[in-house]
């Protein structure tokens, strides 16, 4: 058996358990451990995803406690698994530094609570088992509230408050889901399941249908699709930056499941009655969302706001484009997922950045001026108008974040000539093909007014903060905290360059997802298939 | 029995989620634990009721229709300990949110005042 794939899970598991034993008065060592279990995820993913991205490779397959994939819990990593995890390493590698700077002391036990959070996302990412997922989303959702509360404040208990209440909720959802499912096909493994939904009796197929709804409502709620979604950008707002740059990763992991087990369970393969079920859902879904977020987006008087409403734009995006099921729109919603990540990622920590005022213990947030009715005159019209006599100094921590925040509005807007327009490009062409399903063309149109709406609300934020006021900011940037920022930004533009390579692995994984007989039989080799 | 069970799992559920919309933290709590007592009910249920039948085989040689479906009764453990241990935690920062704001709206502030 390949231990490879329990690896990521395992790693961060043992070094939380080791840094809480080794506790927090030994700051160096504790931040020894974090920064080698993160480096040695990022080396993990990477051989599982060489491991299983060989020419006609099937899915890496690790059977716990080796009982057969009908009795036990299996892991499974296929292309998609791999690359999420990669995804989850790489983020936490590079907003580690930034979290070393200043906001890792603000209260306990950040590092571990990092750790567990890693595990139980790598968890989620490579189960096979809809039962195990349960119980990776509660160890994820677990320390995601230790860590939204980081620092803790009444605006963050608050807004912590509200978003453990939804996520309880979704999970009595979700095991809602989970059981209804085991009652009508007695299983819970999801290759078993993709198996035999196309023979599940007329009968019963309804309450198989309504365990399938409840369980996408759960994760549509972690995606947060509209009108489910409310609690997002309040509470990524609240979260301290470094906590809301990995939570860039949480909605994707809701996203993750739907791509999963909509095509897995409900893709072609699954009948007249099931095929496609819910992805009508998704399509309109997203729509409603990237079209709400855009709003809320143009709406944001705080720049950490602003960028929970980039958030909703991607979680709707991907889901509007995952809905479509179509494998080259796939493909492309696929590089839009790596790329939103990790220029949200970034775009948190900036506004982190220009928020704080270089003291260390502040919960500022950084507000924008309201809008101005027609008519009246702008209440600081005169600093618009102001002549500058040329004698501007721009310090080095102010060009370094204004490059920033340029390079991340260019990503998040998808605009040329940074990778976030080739994703965009990539997803946005297949879309419009022969055979499109009706919702596609909107959907298109509503991708490029939520990215106008994106360049509209983050100019005026940047003419604001970098242009008008600039002395109001006086941000005192750390080496680390940049390299962070820097480390993310350098990554997109490092997948503009090789942009080929990463979408060649892409192509695939969707074909490998549009095709999931070679998951199932990975999972039930054919001997073991009952007859 | 299956009308009681049905019935009770209803009356939680109904009963939870109205608490769940009430505007006292407290309320919410024990709202969320009725519901979360209705869902573990509902997953306990799904194996099919049996009264006094094992869920873990004596002997070797008994016949499997006697015995109950062993799965739920694993799955329902896990989900009332998981469940257990998030409603404690919420506790405490409902507990929290009540230091720091000093009232025990869900909101941190009455409407009225």
């Amino acid at each position: 058996m390949n231990h490879l794939v329990i690896a990521p899970i395992v790693t961060p598991l043992l070094v939380a358990a080791l840094q809480l034993l080794v506790g927090e008065k030994h700051r160096r060592t504790v931040l020894v451990l974090s920064v080698a279990s993160c480096s040695a995820l990022v080396l993990l993913a990477a051989a599982l995803m060489h491991a299983v991205a060989g020419e006609g490779a099937l899915a890496a397959v690790y059977r716990i406690g080796d009982w057969p994939a009908r009795f036990g819990i299996v892991l499974v990593a296929d292309r998609l698994s791999a690359l999420m995890v990669l995804l989850t390493g790489v983020l936490a590698l590079a907003v580690l530094p930034y979290a070393l700077g200043r906001w890792q002391h603000r209260g306990g036990h950040f590092q571990p609570l990092l750790q567990f959070l890693l595990m139980g996302l790598n968890g989620a990412f490579l189960t096979g088992d809809l039962f195990n997922l349960f119980v990776f989303f509660e160890v994820l959702l677990a320390a995601s509230y230790g860590l939204a509360l980081h620092g803790s404040g009444a605006r963050r208990v608050s807004a912590g408050l509200h978003y453990i209440a939804v996520n309880l909720t979704a999970s009595m959802l979700f095991l809602l889901g989970v059981s209804l499912i085991f009652g009508v096909t007695g299983t819970l493994n999801m290759a078993a399941l993709a198996e035999l939904i196309p023979h599940v009796p007329e009968r019963t197929r309804a309450l198989l249908h309504s365990g399938a709804a409840l369980l996408g409502v759960a994760f549509l709620i972690k995606t947060a699709m509209w009108p489910l979604g409310f609690w997002l950008p309040r509470t990524y707002a609240a979260a301290s930056p470094a906590v809301a740059a990995m939570f860039a990763l949480m909605t994707k992991v809701g996203i993750y499941v739907l791509l999963r087990l909509g095509l897995l369970l409900f893709g072609d393969g699954a009948g007249p009655a099931s095929a496609h079920f819910g992805s009508g859902w998704m399509l309109w879904g997203g729509v409603a969302t990237a079209a709400a977020a855009t709003v809320g987006m143009l709406g944001a008087r705080d720049l950490a706001k602003l960028a929970g409403y980039n958030v909703l734009v991607s979680s709707g995006t991907l889901l509007g484009a995952i809905g479509l099921q179509q494998r080259a729109v796939t493909a492309g919603a696929l590089a839009y997922l790596v790329i939103s990540t990790l220029a949200i990622a970034a775009f948190f920590l900036v506004a982190g950045l220009l928020a704080s005022d270089g003291d260390d213990d502040t919960d500022d947030t950084l507000s924008l001026e309201p809008y101005v009715q027609l008519g009246e005159p702008a209440p600081n019209e005169s600093l618009y108008a102001q002549e500058d006599e040329s004698r501007v100094v721009i310090s080095a921590p102010i060009a370094m974040l204004g490059a920033s925040f340029l390079a991340c509005a260019l990503l998040l807007a998808g605009l040329p000539p940074l990778s976030g327009f080739l994703a965009k490009l990539a997803m946005l062409a297949p879309m419009l093909d022969a055979g499109a399903r009706p919702g596609a063309g909107l959907l298109f149109a509503l991708i490029i007014v939520a990215g106008f709406g994106t360049v509209i609300a983050l100019c005026r934020a940047g003419i604001q903060i970098f242009w008008v006021e600039p002395e109001r900011i006086f941000p005192k940037v750390r080496l680390v905290e940049s390299a962070s920022i820097a480390v993310l930004l350098g990554l997109c533009l490092l997948l503009t360059v090789l942009v080929e390579t990463p979408l060649h692995y892409l192509r695939d994984t969707a074909g490998q997802l549009h095709a999931p007989a070679g998951y199932i039989q990975a999972v039930l080799p054919p001997a073991q298939v009952s007859p | 029995m299956e009308l009681v069970l049905a019935a009770a799992i209803g009356i939680l559920a109904a009963s939870g989620v109205w608490l769940l919309l009430r505007p006292r933290t407290f309320q919410v709590i024990i709202g969320l634990t009725l519901i979360s007592y209705a869902v573990n009910l509902f997953i306990f249920s799904i194996g099919g009721l049996r009264t006094g039948a094992d869920p873990v085989l004596r002997d070797a040689a008994g016949d499997i229709a006697q015995y109950t479906d062993p799965l739920p009764q694993a799955l329902v453990l896990t989900a009332i300990v998981i469940g257990f241990a998030t409603t404690a935690l919420f506790l405490v920062v409902l507990l929290t949110s009540r230091g720091l704001t000093g009232n025990d709206h869900v909101d941190g502030e009455d409407g009225s005042a």
